[in-house]
């Protein structure tokens, strides 16, 4: 019974970084850059829904109607901004520069808001669980994340094969050049793709701030996490993600169930294993490999 | 197809070819006036300046070996405090075996060098930023695998034996002096290096990847060799942390904060010159020393400085500095001129 816990607390958790890598993954598979800083911009996302909640008077539970359409176009916005112009000069600077924009996000937050843990407040649901076993607890919380991951993949998964949208998103990641000669305007295409990465990872901001404190150095290691899930899972398959953040979560959990000391360290190690023995991961293709 | 080494003068086609911008004379004479300066540095300033320039100097190998890994062979690390870390607890571990502390500093080195090896095997199978993140999963991976090791004193550290029967001052001159040798060491073993065939060879890849390898470069194994050697630079640079700090913790040795200075130092001094790091960790320091009343500000005003260098003035200011007056202090690569003495190249070799 103990480990029938340790995996289903393991597949809560798995898509909660399913929902966090999500734009990452996409982000990947349409621009060929990694934004350094998406951790960050998750946590920020976060704290904006703590801090603009109040001012808006909603609850804190539907901040995220505001701050995710926010988030869209704010990742539209730095997209045609500071991204392309890093694009254009090269994946390399890219990286430095979403690496720098990490940094910088990260002790602004600090200096402004100290270290101290934030939550984004949801009431007394947090404490409710499902109790379905004699020491099984599902909280409501995290079924609900997990809902809404699966979610948003199907209708990521849908839009992008058959939408018009979603065709083009596809077909500049597939060819950037060719399809430009086809009447693509790729900068904007890029705009939405990272418009659709700004939201998911907005939304996930704000559910891990449901789920647990949030302060502003918890980016980087979520950033760890959804690239974990997204290299298992194998690169460039969403639903491979889902399956990638499970495994994950569930390693998590079955280290941490031997020592708490071990949670993260059992995830490296599973994410270390796939590379070893299978660098494309569960689904993947060997697009993403040296 | 040359049947002599490359010609210092090619006659037929009325150019030379020439090493430095300038008579080595003047460079080899600057540097053995800064050089004996440094080393006499503990016994001629005050104690606070020594003490910031062996942060300094542990600041300008971290950021040399990141040069020499981002730099010329194009690979984006964000995980070099795992080398840094294990340095540091190498050190550690060979003092509490006994061994002078100063002298676990090579053995550091080495044991980082070592563990870089099978490193490379994983981390190469991943390219771009999936190999930037893969890289701080293994620094993420090796703090935690230390912090579960009770005699290196697991999470919350352990004081590094072997100092405590030097009195304080003996102590801050060695540590001083090991400080500064070691990235003495780094920069010219980095300039040999980048003179050397390897250099040559991490040149071509920089140039065009493909012709490199279709002219016969190994590229793997140039990148593999570079990887090791600045693991190796950024393991001694954790032994002399760890002799300058001699707390040793986890969280401290291999924190990001690391790679954050590195990477920020080499993008703002200039990426791919030796000078650059250098020039970058003085900015950085005399920034660090005047805002080091206002917390974090120091490294939010410098992440935002280099963000602005990489994308509006990507060879940095050293770089900048470079092309507008055509001078180099410590040249890796070659001038072409004509034989009037004019430039015959109109950007400077790189």
């Amino acid at each position: 019974m103990i480990w029938v816990n340790v995996i289903i607390q393991g597949i809560l958790v798995g898509g909660f970084y399913a929902l966090f890598a999500c734009g990452l993954s996409l982000m990947f598979g349409v621009l060929k850059v990694i934004n350094l800083a998406h951790g960050d911009m998750a946590v920020v996302a976060a704290y904006v829904a703590v801090l603009l909640s109040p001012h808006l008077h909603i609850a804190m539970v539907w901040s995220f109607l505001i701050v995710v359409p926010i988030f869209g176009l704010l990742g539209y916005v730095l997209q045609r901004t500071l991204i392309q112009r890093s694009i254009d000069r090269d994946p390399f600077t890219t990286l430095l520069v979403t690496f720098g924009l990490s940094v910088i996000i990260e002790n602004l937050l600090l200096e402004l808001y100290t270290a101290n843990g934030r939550t984004v407040n949801i009431g007394s649901i947090i404490a409710q669980s499902w109790h379905p076993g004699s020491i099984v607890y599902i909280s409501y919380v995290s079924l609900v994340v997990l809902a809404a991951a699966v979610l948003v993949l199907a209708v990521l998964q849908l839009f992008l094969s058959k939408s018009r949208t979603g065709r083009l998103i596809r077909a500049v990641a597939d060819d950037r050049e060719a399809a430009q000669l086809s009447g693509a305007n790729y900068k904007h295409i890029f705009g939405i793709a990272a418009a659709i990465a700004f939201a998911t990872v907005a939304l996930a901001g704000i559910a891990y701030g449901m789920m647990t404190q949030f302060a502003p150095t918890s980016g980087g290691v979520n950033l760890l996490f959804a690239f974990e899930a997204v290299v298992v899972g194998g690169i460039g398959s969403l639903w491979g993600t889902l399956v990638g953040g499970i495994a994950l979560g569930v390693a998590q959990q079955f280290g941490a169930h031997v020592n708490p000391q071990y949670q993260v360290l059992a995830g490296n190690l599973l994410f270390l294993l796939v590379l070893a023995v299978r660098p494309q991961g569960l689904f993947g293709k060997k697009t993403a490999l040296a | 197809m040359s049947k002599s080494p490359t010609p210092r003068a090619l006659p037929s086609t009325g150019v030379a070819i020439r090493r430095s911008t300038h008579s080595p004379i003047y460079t080899l004479v600057g540097s053995v006036i800064i050089v004996v300066l440094l080393t006499a540095a503990p016994w001629i300033a005050p104690a606070q300046v020594a003490s910031t320039l062996m942060n300094f100097f542990i600041l300008v190998i971290m950021a040399t070996m990141w040069n020499l890994l981002a730099g010329y062979a194009g690979m984006v690390s964000i995980g070099q405090q795992a080398f840094v870390g294990l340095g540091a607890y190498a050190t550690l571990y060979f003092a509490l075996k006994g061994v002078n502390p100063f002298l676990t500093i090579p053995l550091a080195a080495l044991a980082s060098g070592i563990i870089a090896i099978p490193v490379t095997y994983l981390l190469f199978r991943l390219r771009g930023g999936y190999f930037s993140i893969a890289t701080w999963v293994i620094a993420d991976t090796a703090m935690l695998v230390i912090g579960t090791i009770a005699v290196l004193g697991g999470g919350t550290g352990r004081l590094m034996p072997g100092l405590q029967n030097l009195s304080p001052s003996q102590t801050a001159h060695y540590s001083y002096l090991a400080t500064w040798f070691v990235a003495l060491i780094v920069i010219i073993g980095t300039y040999l290096l980048l003179r050397s065939r390897l250099g040559l060879v991490l040149a071509s890849i920089r140039d065009n990847e493909v012709a490199a390898r279709s002219a016969g470069a190994n590229v793997r194994a140039a990148r593999r060799t570079v990887y090791i050697i600045a693991a190796a630079g950024c393991g001694a640079a954790g032994a002399v942390l760890a002799i300058s700090q001699p707390f040793i913790q986890p969280t401290n040795e291999f924190s990001m904060q690391w790679a954050a200075e590195m990477l920020f130092v080499s993008m703002i001094g200039g990426l791919g010159t030796i000078e650059g790091p250098i020039i970058g960790s003085i900015i950085f320091f005399v920034l660090q020393q005047s805002l080091q009343q206002q917390g974090v500000w120091y490294l939010i005003i410098f992440g935002t400085f280099a963000v602005a260098v990489a994308l509006w003035q990507p060879k940095g200011l050293w770089g900048a500095f470079r092309s507008r007056f055509h001078s180099e202090l410590l040249p890796v690569g070659h001038w072409v001129k004509n034989a009037d003495g004019k430039r015959a190249t109109g950007t400077l070799p790189e």
